[in-house]
């Protein structure tokens, strides 16, 4: 499809959503990156049945975490999108990386 | 089990304030069940205290551990060797397992991540309710099981009061009243004639009114 979708997004490989863990994000997070996004299949369309929808919950909770701790919820996201959406893959993660834009680089400085 | 409520992070953070190096212990008994301060909660809470003291140029060490227990000697005694090389506890236990750990090390400040709040049970994952009060004299044999002390908002010994509306307790909708739940209980078990006996005045100083409690047995003792 050769489509462009910005440098800047670095991509975790995981199965499922399902498989995101609340460490992770936090992981992430402690490295010093200013955003993160999950992106999952479809609701409905998880073929553990409910993967993308515990990661929904997982990554609300997350915000709740990062406002907590001064960081901005909004740094976190979760989206969805099927495999074949390539298309809404560059898009959420352009949308994504203007959000995070806005927001200003991440106020920690660890691991940077 | 007993349940427990992890504190706000700003609550905790006034307490670890002027301090840069602190041992983060977590204990893998019941605070673990219940979501509240087992190994995962410590790894979410030092990830948060880093994030948070990071963010503010004041960054800060921490050493995540995880005891089997904190309110037994023989795993306390486990943190003694490094204990020494951190400026402040932060425990995850219960109350006893925070106070077990401050007179097991007493020349270290040990303070609560967690507020302690019931002894309880788990409903669904990630649901929990109270069940006993720990009163020092069971009365479960008289009132089908439920416990009226730790289930009626008054611990009313003969219930229900007036109070009592569709099965739901005055104070709040989402609050079973005890007494409807030990008559509907009573009456499954065809015990009805136990809710005509009156249960005497309850003698407290088995509870907490008789001040600390202590049990011994002899024969365990070396």
């Amino acid at each position: 499809m050769r489509l462009n979708y910005p440098s800047n997004v670095k991509i975790v490989k995981i199965p499922c959503t399902g498989r995101v863990d609340i460490m992770m994000i936090l992981r992430a997070f402690e490295s010093g990156v200013d955003g993160v996004f999950v992106a999952g299949c479809l609701e409905g369309e998880c073929h553990f049945l409910k993967g993308n929808l515990r990661a929904k919950k997982r990554v609300q909770y997350v915000k709740g975490l990062l406002d907590e701790s001064g960081i901005d919820g909004a740094r976190v996201e979760m989206y969805n999108l099927s495999a074949a959406q390539g298309q809404r893959f560059a898009a959420v993660a352009r949308e994504m990386t203007e959000k995070v834009r806005l927001l200003g680089p991440s106020p920690v400085k660890i691991g940077r | 089990m007993i349940v427990a409520n992890r504190k706000p992070l700003e609550e905790i953070l006034e307490m670890i304030r002027p301090y840069k190096k602190i041992l983060l212990l977590g204990c893998n008994e019941c605070v673990t069940v219940c979501a509240a301060g087992g190994q995962r909660e410590v790894g979410v809470l030092a990830s948060e205290l880093r994030l948070s003291r990071a963010k503010d140029g004041n960054e800060i060490e921490i050493r995540e551990h995880t005891l089997e227990r904190q309110c037994d000697h023989e795993y306390i005694d486990q943190i003694r060797p490094f204990v020494g090389d951190y400026e402040i506890v932060l425990s995850m236990a219960c109350g006893a397992g925070v106070q077990y750990v401050a007179e097991t090390c007493r020349s270290k400040l040990v303070v609560p991540a967690v507020d302690t709040t019931f002894l309880g049970v788990t409903m669904e994952q990630g649901v929990w309710s109270e069940r006993c009060q720990g009163c020092g004299n069971c009365i479960l044999d008289k009132t089908g099981g439920i416990c009226p002390i730790a289930r009626c908002a008054k611990s009313l010994l003969n219930g229900p009061c007036g109070g009592s509306s569709g099965g739901k307790c005055e104070i709040d909708k989402e609050v079973d009243c005890g007494w409807q739940l030990i008559i509907d209980r009573l009456q499954e078990l065809g015990q009805m004639d136990r809710y005509e006996e009156i249960i005497p005045v309850k003698d407290w100083t088995t509870a907490r009114d008789g001040g600390p409690r202590k049990r011994m047995r002899e024969d365990l003792r070396l």
